[in-house]
């Protein structure tokens, strides 16, 4: 059985490749996901040709939204906002499955993100790269912060970083006690919640340097020592590790919060073709390990970290032994509406001086 | 039949400018306030109303964030307008031929690289390990490290830095047509410098004065990133709001309304701030 | 030197980077004087004028108004006032606001500013005009508002930057006889410049001719006109027919001339001490020529000669014809009287023509 499927989208694959007329694919994705070696490899191999447009979750909706789902064949939102965007604007539209090669990727992960990306029965998004948020230390200087709210601890005052987001809410909500994944359905608990987090990130505020805004920022933070403790992604702090042993990636003990990027397609994207081939071109491992190298988190390819530099991967285990691995909080995905709860706590947790 | 045909040219002559203005200005601004008057009441389901109006002036936060901006951009604008004016008396008056135009040039420099630049190249001057802080140590003035960074100071230098092109450039405009006459001859009937500059530079440069502050306080109004990248941990920033609403919450009926709050509120600033001073918007612009 | 002047200067200098616009130039105005500095443009009497107001500083020598020197004070704070060349009315101030300038300067009280300002408005024919604005005057109008907002200030000196010059013809006639009357009216020193002859000739006491940064001579209208004592007065005060000459025989004041053209001269040296062999520019007057269709009614004048007629320049009084001497073939420009005698000259007609040898002067050629 498994061998037919195979074989049906290695001939649909083939027919792709000789029968489809060479498109133009537009990608809405990531700095680092679509690294130029790769693309120059795609496009000789399949001759369609790739604009490559970087961008971040929220734009990506934003800009989706606004074209009602056009001007891009392919986008890479996370994993748990595509749903609640999809209810919300219909921006997407859903998956042929028969044209992806499944067999490339984590069955655990591909079985994940189908079921956070459904909707209405459809399935709207397969992972592509993977990673977490937590801690960024600098060891050296403040090696007691283990979790979240040793940030607001007195001994790291004035050096602490963090991004007024969403991420750094339910962050603060784990490591204050607190389940807020599970009190996503309900507004009221989950409002309740925020609540409390409110209360402690306005205390905390003095302990903050300055909210930071992009990944640049904090690395210079972080690099020139004017911080040494903050939130932020696992990949910038195994970055920053290569100029300064000191500094690196810690999981926290509430758990770090585990993100999967994804593939879907906007609603009136134009070159399919193209988008299901780039998909089933990069979850190759090696490509993968190409694109691992690039954006330094690793992708849902079956067997793509093989082809990864051992330096990597020795960083990725001292930040995750396998309790840690057990414990990452992997976002669900957003209902609709959410945000603007989380918009008026973010708006006055920046009001309170 | 000769007045049809100029009729004809005029029009086929404004048509680009029509065109530009409709497609440009007036049809977005409808479409946003069209968006404005629709309040969401469920998944895909909105209702015409003022809804989101009525959020901005119920919730104190956007209040006290719009408030704050325009006080922060009136305070930005009068420093302006003190650091400016000198430097464009010296450059209208004091200056001739090549000289005049190199410290004209000299003002426009830091216009040709953007403004995330130049907003970056304050923040490597003013951080706590930055240029500002060390030189200051090392001339003994500090004994440790000082943030400069990540306050409302941060933030009106950043602004009056960018704006300063924008207030210069009209005075200096204005200053260059005063006649140098009419100072000699303030002097030759016994006023001092204060006096002559009270009664007869400033009431000439008055136009000049008023546009490049309409300018500047309109720039530092709709200014995005110097608040966001030199501010500090409280600093809201008006568009800041704006931004959050139509990009992370994805609520642009709210941003929309943001958006003509601030056009109407920022026009109602400059139409007092011309009635108090006596000026008005078509004898500045018309100069 | 007077001790009364209300302006002396001594050996008053100003250079800049490599150029001397005022050479050491020395004079003063006795009170209620109207005194002219005449000059060509770029003969340095703007700069002259612009020390004495105390925009530029000398470079050397001092000046003095009412006795006391004013090399160290500012301009806001001399007892001179200035009109100048655009008049330098302030656009944003009212008519009153205007004149009353200088008087709120000097912290007077506004009623008093009122009174002051109304009256001397007055003075100069404008009264009640006060509360509107400037740009609602004629052009001589604004001329006697710059004067009585400099007046009201009671100055020793006033100056008077070619204030005139933005005027029309007809206007600025006008303007010069009631210039005249304001000075004699108000009784104070006027200091005026102008290269425009005919202003400095009509208006002034004392006339100063300046060129080159020298004051080539100073005097009445008369002395400058009749006796010029250099040959740059006696080519820029007035209308003069020029030749160039050699002096053959010298005595006693009179001279016998040789000019370029061979024809022989009698005249005067102006003061020059002239010798036998020495080059001079000669001067004559167009109105000391006198005309006539007979010979023998010119055979008395020192000077003779014949010509035709090349063109009538008919101007009221102030007709002139200009001939053409059949001896040399040069051009002369004579006075036209307006008796029927020649009223109906015209081009081509033969004409004799005769001065005075007393009305021939003669001054030194400048070397090269």
């Amino acid at each position: 059985m498994k061998s037919t499927v195979l074989f049906a989208t290695g001939a649909a694959l083939a027919l792709t490749t000789f029968s489809a007329q060479a498109d133009t694919l537009r990608l809405l994705t990531w700095g680092g996901y679509a690294p130029e070696d790769v693309v120059a490899k795609f496009e000789a191999e399949t001759g369609h040709t790739v604009e490559v447009t970087k961008s971040n979750n929220e734009e990506m909706v934003a800009k989706l939204r606004a074209t009602n789902g056009g001007g891009f064949d392919l986008a890479q939102p996370s994993q748990d906002r595509i749903a609640g965007a999809q209810a919300e604007f219909g921006i997407y539209k859903p998956l042929d499955m028969s044209k992806i090669d499944t067999s490339q990727f984590i069955p655990s992960m591909l079985t994940a993100t189908k079921g956070n990306t459904m909707v209405d029965g459809e399935v709207y998004g397969v992972p592509h790269v993977w990673g977490t948020s937590g801690l960024v230390v600098n060891t050296a200087m403040a090696g007691q912060v283990q979790d979240y709210m040793d940030l607001c601890d007195p001994s790291v005052a004035g050096k602490v970083s963090y991004r007024l987001k969403r991420p750094t809410l339910i962050g603060f909500a784990f490591s204050m006690g607190m389940d807020p994944f599970a009190a996503y359905a309900d507004a009221d608990a989950y409002q309740a919640i925020l609540d409390k987090v409110e209360a402690q990130l306005i205390d905390c505020k003095s302990n903050v340097k300055t909210y930071w805004g992009g990944g640049d920022e904090i690395k210079n933070l972080l690099r020139s020592g004017e911080v040494t403790a903050s939130m932020a992604w696992d990949t910038g702090g195994w970055q920053l590790n290569d100029d300064n042993a000191d500094i690196t990636f810690v999981a926290p003990k509430a758990g770090a919060l585990g993100w999967i990027d994804t593939f879907a397609m906007p609603a009136r994207g134009r070159a399919d073709d193209a988008a299901y081939a780039w998909i089933n071109f990069v979850m190759q491992p090696e490509i993968a390990a190409m694109i691992t190298t690039a954006a330094g988190n690793f992708t849902a390819s079956q067997g793509g970290d093989a082809g990864v530099a051992d330096a990597l991967k020795a960083k990725y285990q001292a930040s995750f032994p396998q309790e840690a691995i057990d414990n990452i909080k992997w976002y669900p995905a957003v209902p609709a509406g959410l945000e603007a709860l989380e918009g008026a706590t973010l708006d006055r947790i920046n009001a309170a001086k | 039949m000769a007045s049809d045909k100029s009729r004809l040219g005029l029009i086929l002559l404004m048509a680009p400018l029509a065109i530009w203005l409709m497609t440009l200005i007036v049809l977005p601004h409808v479409g946003m306030f069209l968006v404005s008057l629709q309040e969401k009441v469920g998944i895909r389901q909105y209702e015409t109303s003022l809804a989101n109006y009525a959020v901005f002036f119920n919730e104190p936060l956007y209040w006290n964030t719009f408030a704050r901006t325009a006080y922060m951009s009136i305070t930005a604008t009068v420093l302006t307008l003190l650091i400016g004016f000198p430097v464009a008396y010296y450059i209208a008056k004091l200056t001739r031929g090549r000289t005049k135009t190199t410290l004209f040039l000299m003002c426009l420099i830091p216009f040709w690289v953007s403004e995330l630049v130049r907003t970056f190249g304050w923040m490597i001057l003013l951080r706590e390990t930055g240029v500002l802080s060390s030189f200051l140590q090392y001339i003994g003035v500090l004994a440790g490290p000082v943030e400069f960074l990540y306050n409302d100071a941060a933030i009106m230098t950043g602004l009056v830095y960018t704006s300063m092109l924008f207030m210069v450039v009209p005075l200096v405009t204005t200053l260059d047509s005063l006649d140098d006459s009419l100072i000699e001859a303030g002097y030759d009937l016994g006023g001092s410098s204060f006096s002559i500059l009270r009664e007869i530079v400033i009431p000439h440069a008055m136009p000049g004065i008023v546009s490049g502050c309409i300018v500047v306080f309109m720039l530092s109004l709709g200014n995005y990133l110097t608040p966001i990248l030199l501010g500090g941990k409280d600093s809201l920033w008006f568009t800041g709001l704006i931004y959050d609403q139509f990009i992370t919450r994805f609520n642009w009926e709210l941003g929309s309304a943001f958006g003509f709050l601030l056009l109407g509120l920022s026009s109602l600033i400059v139409f007092l701030a011309l009635k108090l001073s006596g000026q008005s918007l078509g004898k500045t612009m018309g100069r | 030197m007077p001790d009364n002047a209300d302006l002396e200067c001594r050996a008053i200098s100003k250079s800049f980077d490599d150029f001397q616009a005022v050479k050491e130039v020395s004079f003063d105005v006795p009170p209620g004087t109207f005194f002219s500095i005449l000059g060509p443009s770029g003969c340095g009497k703007t700069t002259l004028l612009r020390m004495i107001a105390g925009f530029q500083a000398p470079s050397g020598g001092d000046l003095l108004i009412k006795g006391k020197s004013m090399l160290n004070v500012p301009p806001n704070k001399r007892p001179v006032s200035m009109v100048f060349q655009h008049l330098a009315l302030f656009p944003m101030m009212s008519i009153g606001a205007n004149v009353g300038f200088g008087l709120r300067q000097r912290g007077v009280n506004k009623v008093d500013i009122k009174k002051q300002v109304e009256r001397v408005l007055e003075r100069v024919g404008l009264g009640g005009v006060a509360d509107r604005p400037v740009d609602s005057l004629s052009g001589g109008q604004k001329q006697r508002v710059a004067i009585a907002r400099c007046m009201v200030l009671e100055p020793d000196v006033l100056l008077l930057d070619e204030p005139l010059g933005a005027l029309d013809l007809k206007l600025r006639e006008h303007m010069k006889i009631e210039l005249k009357k304001l000075q004699s009216e108000f009784n104070t020193t006027f200091v005026y410049i102008t290269h425009d002859q005919s202003e400095a000739l009509v208006m002034s006491d004392q006339i100063a001719v300046m060129n080159h940064g020298v004051f080539e001579q100073v005097g009445t209208a008369r002395e400058l006109y009749y006796h010029p004592t250099t040959a740059f007065v006696a080519g820029f005060v007035g209308e003069a027919n020029k030749y160039q000459a050699k002096v053959q025989v010298a005595g006693a004041g009179s001279l016998q001339l040789l000019t370029r053209d061979g024809v022989a001269l009698q005249g005067v040296d102006a003061g020059e001490g002239l010798k036998e062999g020495d080059m001079t520019q000669v001067f004559v007057r167009p109105e000391a020529v006198r005309l006539s269709r007979r010979q023998e009614d010119i055979g008395n004048l020192g000077n003779t000669g014949n010509g035709t007629v090349e063109s009538v320049l008919f101007n009221g009084a102030n007709s002139q014809l200009i001939l053409r001497d059949s001896a040399t073939g040069s051009e002369m420009s004579v006075a036209l009287p307006q008796t029927s005698e020649f009223r109906d000259l015209s081009k081509g007609d033969p004409i004799f023509f005769g001065w005075e040898p007393d009305q021939t002067r003669c001054y030194r050629q400048a070397a090269g």
